[in-house]
């Protein structure tokens, strides 16, 4: 594995992360519960698109990768990196609130991270992403905080979004084998296993104090394989949706 | 009667059919604020909007993305609308004469026009 593979893996990942979560947030689009929560949610799943635009692009201005359009749209199913968690239907809010609050603040860490990386291209995205984010999980947790204090039917169902949400979230810190091991011995960023214990310091504080109860890291099974290209089977029939204009004419200039 | 309308937030409402009052339970009814912008540090704030939102801190939050993500803003105020002094439109009478008393208002001080002259006459000496 060279270090530029190694590069490609990770970028990729968080790329289609935050590509694919950025389509399904914007399904919420002219369904959100109320116009200013619509307008505020479907504006964070753009910024998420641009953040992975701005990951493609690296790849192929750095790294030898190709155009971020033809990349986003026309891979195979199982050349997509992205976890089990942003897969996922929107089901209901509460579950698509939780899913931004628990992805945002891990997306929250590792930008934190990346600021300090061995790989210059990633540290100026990293800075210039810093005050989006802040903002989407500012917003996450206001939401968080506001529904499980809005009586017993609404609390319930935080807690129960969060027990669905939390192994699938679980899955973003996918151990990421050869390639993880040289992005760290690289000083590329600190490795799965450390973004993943920040993350768990920085939701509990946040679950705790709305009086959730996170489950416990050991007790529930993680959905892994997305890292590795299998997923769920709510991906691909996203992947055509997402892609139908695209595929059109893959030529066109827009 | 049984409301046809397709917005399930009309039925959340739990309208009575027979038109008797409802109850409303605390938390049920949002409250609207209205929205302030600043656009560089130190300038004033001013109106932009209003949002409607459960409390102050969710007010913010939606005020930032509906208010805050085009043009240039360094921050945002909310305020709960329903406490806001005003007058009531009835009350405008109490403004009317404000035209006739030009003796009250500043601009009457021509002191440009002597400047202005002033200036004139010493550009004229340096040619």
């Amino acid at each position: 594995m060279t270090k530029n593979n190694a590069l490609i893996y990770m970028l990729t990942a968080m790329a289609d992360d935050a590509l694919i979560l950025g389509h399904r947030n914007s399904e919420w689009t002219g369904l959100g519960p109320v116009m200013e929560e619509d307008i505020a949610f479907s504006s964070m799943a753009q910024d998420k698109i641009g953040h992975a635009w701005a990951l493609y692009r690296i790849q192929q201005e750095d790294l030898g990768g190709g155009d971020p359009d033809q990349f986003a749209f026309l891979r195979n199913e199982k050349d997509y990196r992205c976890c089990h968690l942003v897969e996922q239907p929107n089901g209901e809010y509460d579950f698509s609130l939780m899913r931004h609050f628990l992805f945002d603040h891990a997306e929250a860490i590792r930008y934190e991270q990346l600021q300090q990386s061995s790989f210059a291209p990633l540290q100026p995205l990293a800075r210039k992403l810093k005050g989006e984010i802040k903002y989407h999980t500012l917003h996450a947790n206001a939401w968080i905080t506001q529904l499980c204090r809005a009586g017993e039917e609404s609390y319930a169902r935080m807690q129960s979004a969060l027990n669905a949400c939390f192994p699938l979230a679980l899955g973003l810190f996918e151990p990421g084998g050869e390639a993880e091991d040289l992005l760290v011995a690289e000083k590329v960023y600190p490795g799965e296993k450390a973004l993943q214990q920040l993350w768990m310091d920085r939701i509990y504080a946040i679950l705790s104090a709305a009086a959730l109860n996170l489950p416990g890291e050991h007790a529930v099974q993680p959905a892994y394989g997305g890292r590795k290209g299998c997923h769920t089977v709510h991906l691909q029939p996203l992947l055509e949706e997402m892609g139908n204009v695209f595929r059109t004419d893959p030529a066109a200039t827009w | 009667m049984e409301n046809q309308s397709l917005d399930p937030r009309v039925n959340r409402l739990q309208l009575n059919p027979s038109g008797e009052a409802v109850t409303v339970q605390d938390g049920e009814n949002w409250n609207v604020f209205e929205v302030f912008h600043q656009e560089k540090r130190g300038a004033h704030h001013e109106h932009v909007g209003c949002v409607h939102a459960p409390n102050a801190q969710m007010a913010l939050i939606f005020a930032k993305e509906q208010f805050g993500r085009r043009k240039k803003c360094v921050n945002i105020w909310v305020v709960r609308s329903a406490d806001i002094l005003a007058f009531s439109a009835e009350d405008e009478d109490m403004f009317a004469n404000n035209l006739e008393k030009t003796y009250r208002d500043a601009s009457g001080f021509k002191v440009m026009e002597k400047i202005n002259k002033y200036r004139k006459s010493t550009r004229h000496d340096e040619e």
